[in-house]
């Protein structure tokens, strides 16, 4: 027996070695939480200027003239609205595939699938001002001469292919919008229908259903929220996509029926604008563009967020 | 049948020993599940005793409350004293880091550090507490692989990971890293259960050679080996302890209907 | 129907291989060692390389990492270890959401607090907006992979009387630190290849960096100034570096994955 005395200079020690740890990482947590919060403040900050200025007009009004201080962000607003409406109608059917085939199919074919996941996700990893550069040489003329060109002469008569095709413009946008957020869409939906119980596959399988009746009537249905979420997730990135869209989009704050038309996002005019204000009522107005950007990102990425969340949360109690 | 609080664990004709460890009205929670409803339980120093019971009774976590990890786990509470060497390992002045060097343990997997090799395996619990002298940790190492029957199949590949070592090894080498800090208390959370039988009888062996300078305490629901190493056995079910007894006594001529249904068989 | 869904998978992957396949045949002419060496040329003059922009990008991703490193191996610590706490599930939020944030915004941020505070674009301003790029993604792939470090570890270590901040930094941290380099890795990737928020920070310079509080390059800027110039030698050099981007992309990415593949297929598979 050896009743070793227990020295509280040393159990102190430990103690605060704990507390250390916990304090300073619990800091690093705390610094992201108040880094979006001072994001949030000095946007609004700076933007004081334009907000006194022009108050809920500044939303609505349709003209853009630095020359004369008129300030009005519809034309951005729409254009971001629009192309980025866009990349979901042409992105998410084709997310929906990917995720459909390497949660579903691909776990037969066991080489094919994760490869394929693989270049999918590498497409997540190229640079948007390569997705650009290319964009702007290869798909706008291509997207002019084997698709605009087409739809114009045989449907013309449609006020949205009304115009002359030129290239850049608002459907390139939008393509090239859709490419780039096919890898969030379809990892996030493959995680969302990975999640789905198997028994649920299994019970409309015992009812004699096909491969595809199963995910129709079975996977997607159950996992339909989840993947609302991941479809928002897609429309964040779109709406929050920089250098690209600036790249094809034209850059002309037109509101116009057309897709053929120039367009001009909320991020274009920032790159293209930001660092050439003339007047202090110029910059505060850039800086609430900013801030329109800022909101509406932070409401879409609350959306999907909590959307995916709760799926999958719901998922890990039940599996 | 009696029920089990009625018994009183003090009133029995066990030949007097000297206690390691004394557990008073202990109780432990996950939550609001209580899963120890007040164990009151006396450990004979030097001695190993079984802690046996079906899957459930509490046994697991009853020795985790001797060493103050089940508290680790979220949500998880303990009630009660338990005594070592008669002081409170629960009162507010005792740092459970103490009495975690002073109880090892050693858990049902094997579970030495993966990018560790065995030589800094077996000195982990030194050099993770600060101790740095090259001879010092040298001779730890080769002292507790002796004490774990491993320095013989290990002395000439000291510095291979942990991870390449056959699985009764492995649980040998944790059995050596918990006997390198020189505690006094060995915990055993069913230590064989991940073994093949050779492997199993070498753990046990050592366990017999062990207690001369240990006391060991063995968490098994395999009563053959209750009765092959411990001195002492106590059936636990159900968070309660129904019968504490030397085991020969115990397995030959239990008190407690429980206790004899479950040592034939007839349970369930 | 299947049909359809192969379609879907053809479509998703087809736009890749062009990307690829266009900046190798547009970037692949521009490229020798000069290229790399030397420092940019005006149009017309030949000779001239993109050596300032690379260095700009090495220094400011450089300083990006020191700073975001601590800062989310951190806050991924706190996630792991004090998943309860209320901080915890608001902070892990947060960074969800900052993750997919727009980076132009981050970009008007820091110029708002450092360029307007300095007076001048900086290689430092541009450092501190990529650092904030990089912050979530360290956080999260920190968290992931401290996450799957067994229990059991973490007791075996407790249990030898080792206090719990040494149990995290040393066994924790140890066991899942292939993790933690992949996650450094992949936000280097990304901060790298990230173009918006330099354009209110760093903004360009065509010479070598020679001080933090300078206006600094870097490749990507060099892409899309390069690329929308209307100089034919500009634009070939502005494929050049999208050739070498896009080849140190695939090359970290396709690292990552095999270092993922190995290391924690065994333990994937028990989800």
């Amino acid at each position: 027996m050896n009743p070793e005395p227990l020295r509280a200079t040393k159990s102190a020690h430990r103690s605060r070695g704990d507390a250390l740890l916990k304090s300073a990482v619990a800091a690093a947590a705390a610094g992201i939480v108040i880094l979006l919060f001072f994001l949030g403040v000095e946007l609004v900050y700076n933007s004081r200027l334009s907000l006194v200025t022009y108050g809920f007009g500044f939303l609505v009004g349709t003209t853009w003239d630095p020359v004369h201080e008129v300030f009005g962000a519809l034309p951005f607003i729409f254009g971001t609205v629009l192309t980025s409406a866009l990349a979901l109608l042409i992105g998410l059917p084709v997310s929906l595939g990917v995720a459909i085939f390497l949660s579903e199919r691909a776990k037969e074919r066991r080489l094919i699938g994760p490869a394929l996941g693989s270049l999918v996700e590498l497409l997540a990893a190229v640079p948007s001002v390569i997705y650009g550069l290319w964009g702007l040489f290869f798909l706008a003329p291509a997207m002019k001469n084997y698709v605009e060109g087409p739809l114009h002469a045989y449907l013309g008569f449609l006020p949205i292919f009304g115009t002359t095709p030129i290239g850049t413009d608002v459907l390139t946008a939008g393509v090239i919008l859709a490419i780039m957020i096919i890898p969030t869409v379809s990892a996030v939906s493959r995680d969302i229908l990975n999640a789905v119980p198997n028994s649920q596959r299994e019970a409309m399988y015992s009812l004699g259903a096909t491969d595809w009746e199963v995910t129709r009537k079975a996977v997607l249905p159950y996992a339909r929220s989840g993947i609302f979420g991941a479809t928002i997730l897609g429309l964040g990135r779109a709406v929050g996509e920089t250098m690209a869209v600036t790249m094809v989009i034209g850059n002309a704050p037109t509101i116009s029926a057309s897709l053929f038309s120039e367009g001009y996002t909320l991020t274009a005019l920032i790159v293209n604008q930001f660092n050439e204000t003339t007047s202090p009522l110029y910059a505060s107005a850039m800086v609430e563009i900013g801030l329109v950007l800022f909101g509406l990102a932070l409401a879409i990425n609350l959306f999907a967020r909590t959307l995916i969340w709760r799926m999958t949360r719901a998922s890990r109690y039940r599996v | 049948m009696r029920p089990a609080e009625e018994i009183d664990v003090s009133d029995r004709s066990l030949p007097p020993f000297h206690e390691k460890i004394e557990t008073r009205g202990l109780k432990a929670s996950f939550g609001s599940n209580m899963v120890l409803k007040g164990i009151d339980l006396r450990i004979p120093e030097n001695k190993i005793t079984a802690v046996m019971g079906p899957s459930g009774c509490g046994k697991t976590t009853f020795v985790r409350c001797l060493n103050r990890l089940h508290e680790l786990t979220p949500g998880a509470t303990v009630e009660g004293e338990a005594l070592l060497d008669g002081k409170d390992i629960y009162d507010k002045s005792v740092d459970p880091v103490d009495i975690r060097r002073r109880v090892g343990m050693v858990f049902q997997k094997p579970n030495p550090f993966p990018t560790m090799s065995i030589f800094s395996n077996v000195v982990a619990g030194l050099t993770l507490n600060g101790v740095r002298g090259k001879e010092v940790l040298e001779r730890t190492a080769e002292r507790s692989l002796r004490a774990a029957y491993l320095w013989d199949e290990v002395k000439d590949k000291l510095g291979n990971s942990g991870a390449s070592l056959s699985g009764g090894q492995q649980q040998r080498l944790c059995i050596a890293r918990a006997l390198a800090v020189e505690p006094d208390v060995l915990l055993m959370d069913e230590p064989c259960s991940a073994l093949d039988p050779t492997a199993t009888a070498k753990i046990e062996e050592l366990m017999t050679m062990l207690k001369h300078d240990y006391t060991i305490i063995i968490v098994t629901h395999n009563m053959q080996q209750a009765s092959r190493v411990a001195d002492y056995t106590g059936f636990f079910y159900l968070g309660k302890l129904v019968e504490f007894d030397e085991t020969a006594r115990l397995f030959e001529n239990p008190r407690e209907e429980l206790t004899e249904r479950y040592i034939t068989g007839k349970f369930g | 129907m299947t049909g359809l869904i192969l379609l879907a998978v053809a479509v998703a992957v087809v736009p890749l291989l062009l990307i690829i396949g266009d900046v190798v045949a547009q970037g692949a002419p521009a490229m020798s060692l000069a290229f790399l060496t030397n420092t940019p040329t005006p149009p017309g003059v030949p000779g001239g390389g993109i050596a300032s922009a690379i260095q700009g990008s090495v220094l400011m991703v450089g300083l990006a990492t020191l700073i975001a490193v601590p800062i989310g191996v951190g806050a991924g610590i706190y996630f792991s270890e004090w998943p309860e706490s209320r901080l915890s599930f608001l902070s892990s939020f947060t960074n969800d959401v900052l993750a997919e944030f727009p980076t132009i915004t981050l970009g008007i941020f820091v110029y708002l607090i450092i360029v307007l505070a300095t007076r001048s674009f900086s290689a430092l301003a541009g450092a501190i907006a990529l650092a904030i790029v990089m912050l979530p993604i360290v956080a999260r792939t920190t968290e992931e992979s401290l996450k799957i470090v067994p229990v059991s570890l973490r007791e075996a270590s407790m249990a030898l009387g080792v206090p719990r901040w040494k149990t995290v930094l040393r066994v924790v941290i140890g066991t899942g630190k292939a993790g933690l380099g992949t996650g450094v890795l992949l936000s280097v990737a990304r901060a790298a290849g990230e173009t918006a928020p330099l354009l209110l920070t760093a903004l360009y310079s065509p010479f070598i960096p020679r001080s933090l509080f300078l206006p600094a390059g870097s490749i990507p800027y060099l892409i899309y100034y390069y690329g929308l110039s209307p100089f034919a030698d500009w634009r070939t050099a502005a494929w050049g570096a999208a050739l070498l981007l896009v080849a140190f992309m695939l090359l970290l990415n396709l690292t990552v994955k095999v270092f993922i593949g190995r290391r924690f297929s065994g333990v994937r598979a028990e989800f």
